[in-house]
């Protein structure tokens, strides 16, 4: 699990120092990806019964998983779905206007 | 695109998944599932549609623009958090009322529905926002 | 009241949900942004208020209780930081009415600038620290949003830069966050400083400080992650710029500050001389860079850069004198700087240029605008009787009080490069005749719309100068609370 993460991150870093702009998202897609992987290992996340009291117990049974983990992975997955998608589009729109996608060549706020 | 299978599937599959996404919605109650989950499931059947036929289709279909989905959504989830604080309990804390029905038994109404009920119009609507705007280009 | 301390957020979640549904209705829609942040600043100011009389206001969302549930916390300092929050959304939605054109405002600017706010005043007021991430991907996404409305050319490619850059800090949090939990098993701000005090091993709980301090340093544009915020600030209306240049970059320094007084004190001799050497770095190339500019907004905008460099050496030196001087600075810039940005966006409402080359004559055509500029500008340089003086000579005394005088040296200097390239604005701008080339006076007047908040600006910077004692009391206050997480800790945990 380990050497994907880090894999993960090094194709990231890889396509994110690329001059196309549409490396660099995928780039940062891959990003988000890895960290959330990085949670998953991190936090010890393993199969088990859901953390949930039975009826009756005032404990959650032996062996639960922590839930907390994948709570975390969602929201991320979620916040990922939604700037993904909304630098999709700044992508498109950018490549539009100024009729490049090269990121060399968007240097006129520079100066 | 015009697939005439594709077409001719979706009259099939587009109310299968849009009954199954209030299927799930309801299942999020007591077991996994939700609205998120849910929304995502009609978000994704009216991309299919979108698919097939054309987008101005699919805004003839929904009739409501996505954007007041969105935001009654976000008001309904809301509307659910603020209830509790009405009755001294801490924002959206769960508040329950039991309705008994003839023939089907108790039915715990509570807050948290109307939460996910929130939830799930901000899902469809999000989506559908995205996937119009998208697709238009 | 157990929402007040939510209000913060929910109003303008409220507001925007009301002007998203009036879409199409432009006078609606524009009633209804302000009158959610004259709310906001109501909400903001009982909000201090109960909070200085009771102490700290925590509330369990949801009814679970800290450390399971998600906290709402806030402490003199959150709810300094809200308040100014409320004012800035204040006063820039007002200058928006008039600033904001129609397609703008059509598709949606009010909504998104509302959701904004929500994001601010929820970084603020949060006590998790996975809440946190949310609330900054929150306000990040809405400013995306605003940044990039109208689509013009310097627009996109700003945006370009602004948003993979912020995207590449969140995800280096997310990683941040993951270690961080892994290694304490938690993640409500109050337990975690009780853990990592005591079971996590020191070298971990570095290396995690150490990726916070890289995340939120990019937000904040700290010294070598700063460049996406000169090549996208400019870009928006000037609307946007001033909330932004007043708010977003805070909400880098609020977490910094939050996270480095609370969470990450084990080796202050270690991560606060890396904060302290990189503030002193952010300044000198802040001010270097503004100095080398002819357009207003930009060389306003590394002044920006320069100004997080004070805030960090207050926060770097970590004295209760340091962190008073750095939460009366936070209010001083906000003010001085949002002002600046307002006289530079009415000037180039008027001239139809923010080039300095073709910019002129503006003392002798608009005499109250320049007084107003040269007062913002001098408060900004750090020179009595303006608020900015006093800031700095706090923070320049708890650096001679704790012995760190090249960073006294480094802030005097920066202070004076500041006031020069203020007078560089000044010469060039407004007392220069107009050149040549000046493309043709636009308009000669701007509505009220746009002079009423530059002028409550000025009139703030200009009494927390002459009566500073007051702020000055309730930092001090506030920097106490900060410097004591005890009470912090106990205020959340302790009311099981």
């Amino acid at each position: 699990m380990a050497v994907v993460v880090g894999w993960l991150y090094a194709c990231a870093v890889f396509l994110i120092l690329r001059r196309s702009v549409l490396r660099l998202i995928i780039g940062l897609v891959l990003l988000t990806s890895a960290a959330n992987l990085l949670i998953f290992t991190a936090a010890n996340l393993k199969r088990g019964t859901p953390a949930i009291v039975p009826l009756g117990a005032t404990q959650p049974a032996v062996g639960y998983s922590d839930p907390l983990p994948q709570a975390l992975i969602l929201t991320a997955i979620v916040i990922g779905f939604g700037t993904l998608a909304f630098t999709l589009v700044l992508v498109y729109r950018a490549y539009k206007t100024l009729g490049t996608d090269d990121l060399d060549a968007m240097k006129s706020t520079d100066t | 695109m015009s697939s005439l299978i594709l077409r001719t599937t979706l009259r099939l599959i587009l109310p299968i998944l849009l009954l199954y996404s209030v299927f799930l919605f309801f299942r999020g109650h007591n077991h996994v599932g939700g609205g998120f989950t849910g929304g995502l499931v009609a978000g994704a059947g009216f991309a299919l549609y979108a698919l097939a036929y054309r987008v101005s289709d699919l805004k003839q279909l929904i009739k409501i623009e996505p954007q007041t989905l969105l935001s009654v959504g976000l008001l309904i989830s809301l509307v659910a958090g603020l209830i509790p604080v009405l009755g001294n309990k801490n924002f959206l804390s769960g508040e329950w009322i039991t309705i008994s029905m003839p023939r089907f038994g108790d039915i715990a109404l509570g807050t948290p529905l109307l939460f996910e009920l929130g939830v799930y119009l901000v899902v469809v609507g999000a989506t559908l926002t995205i996937l119009m705007n998208l697709m238009e280009e | 009241m157990t929402l007040l301390p939510l209000l913060p957020i929910l109003i303008p979640l409220g507001t925007a949900i009301v002007s998203l549904l009036l879409r199409g209705r432009k006078n609606a829609m524009r009633r209804i942004g302000v009158a959610g942040t004259v709310l906001l600043l109501m909400a903001a100011i009982a909000l201090l208020v109960v909070v200085r009389r009771d102490g700290i206001q925590v509330v369990q969302v949801g009814g679970w209780v800290a450390p399971f549930g998600i906290s709402i916390v806030v402490d003199l300092f959150s709810a300094i930081m809200v308040l100014m929050a409320a004012i800035m959304g204040f006063l820039v939605c007002i200058y928006s009415l008039g600033d904001i054109d129609k397609d703008r405002e059509k598709f949606g600017y009010y909504p998104f600038y509302h959701f904004l706010l929500m994001g601010i005043c929820g970084t603020f007021i949060t006590g998790d620290i996975f809440n946190l991430y949310v609330w900054f991907e929150v306000m990040l996404l809405s400013s995306f949003i605003l940044l990039t409305l109208g689509g013009e050319r310097g627009q996109m490619e700003g945006a370009i830069k602004y948003v993979s850059l912020n995207l590449l800090s969140s995800s280096i949090f997310l990683a941040a966050l993951g270690l961080l939990y892994g290694v304490s098993g938690t993640l409500n701000m109050a337990d975690l400083a009780v853990r990592l005090h005591s079971d996590v091993p020191q070298v971990l709980a570095t290396t995690v400080a150490m990726l916070f301090m890289v995340a939120f340093g990019i937000k904040a544009a700290l010294f070598p992650l700063f460049f996406w915020l000169p090549a996208s600030y400019h870009t928006p209306p000037v609307a946007v710029t001033a909330i932004f240049s007043g708010l977003l970059t805070k909400v880098g320094v609020y977490s910094l500050v939050r996270v480095f007084t609370l969470l990450f004190t084990q080796e202050i001799s270690y991560t606060h001389t890396i904060l302290l050497v990189f503030a002193g770095l952010t300044m000198v190339t802040g001010v270097l860079g503004a100095v080398a500019q002819n357009e207003i907004r930009r060389l306003l905008s590394f002044h920006i850069i320069s100004q997080i460099g004070y805030l960090l050496m207050g926060l770097g030196i970590y004295t209760t004198l340091a962190l008073t001087g750095v939460i009366f600075f936070m209010v001083h810039v906000i003010f001085a700087k949002s002002a600046l940005f307002l006289v530079s966006g009415i000037a180039g409402r008027m001239k139809g240029t923010f080039d300095l080359n073709q910019l002129g004559g503006l003392y002798r055509d608009h005499p109250v605008l320049s007084a107003l500029f040269l007062i913002a500008a001098l408060s900004l340089a750090g020179l009595p009787p303006f608020s900015g003086f006093f800031a700095k000579l706090i923070l320049v005394e708890a650096g001679m009080a704790s012995h760190r005088w090249w960073i006294v040296g480094v802030a005097l200097g920066t202070g004076f490069l500041t006031l020069f390239s203020m007078t560089k604005i000044w010469t060039m701008a407004f007392w220069k005749p107009k050149p040549q080339d000046a493309p043709a006076e636009v308009c000669r007047r701007v509505g009220w719309t746009y002079w009423t908040p530059l002028l409550i600006l000025v009139v703030f910077t200009v009494l927390f100068g002459l009566g500073a004692q007051p702020l000055l009391a309730l930092s001090e206050e506030a920097a106490r609370q900060l410097m004591d997480p005890q009470k912090y800790i106990h205020s959340v945990l302790g009311a099981l």
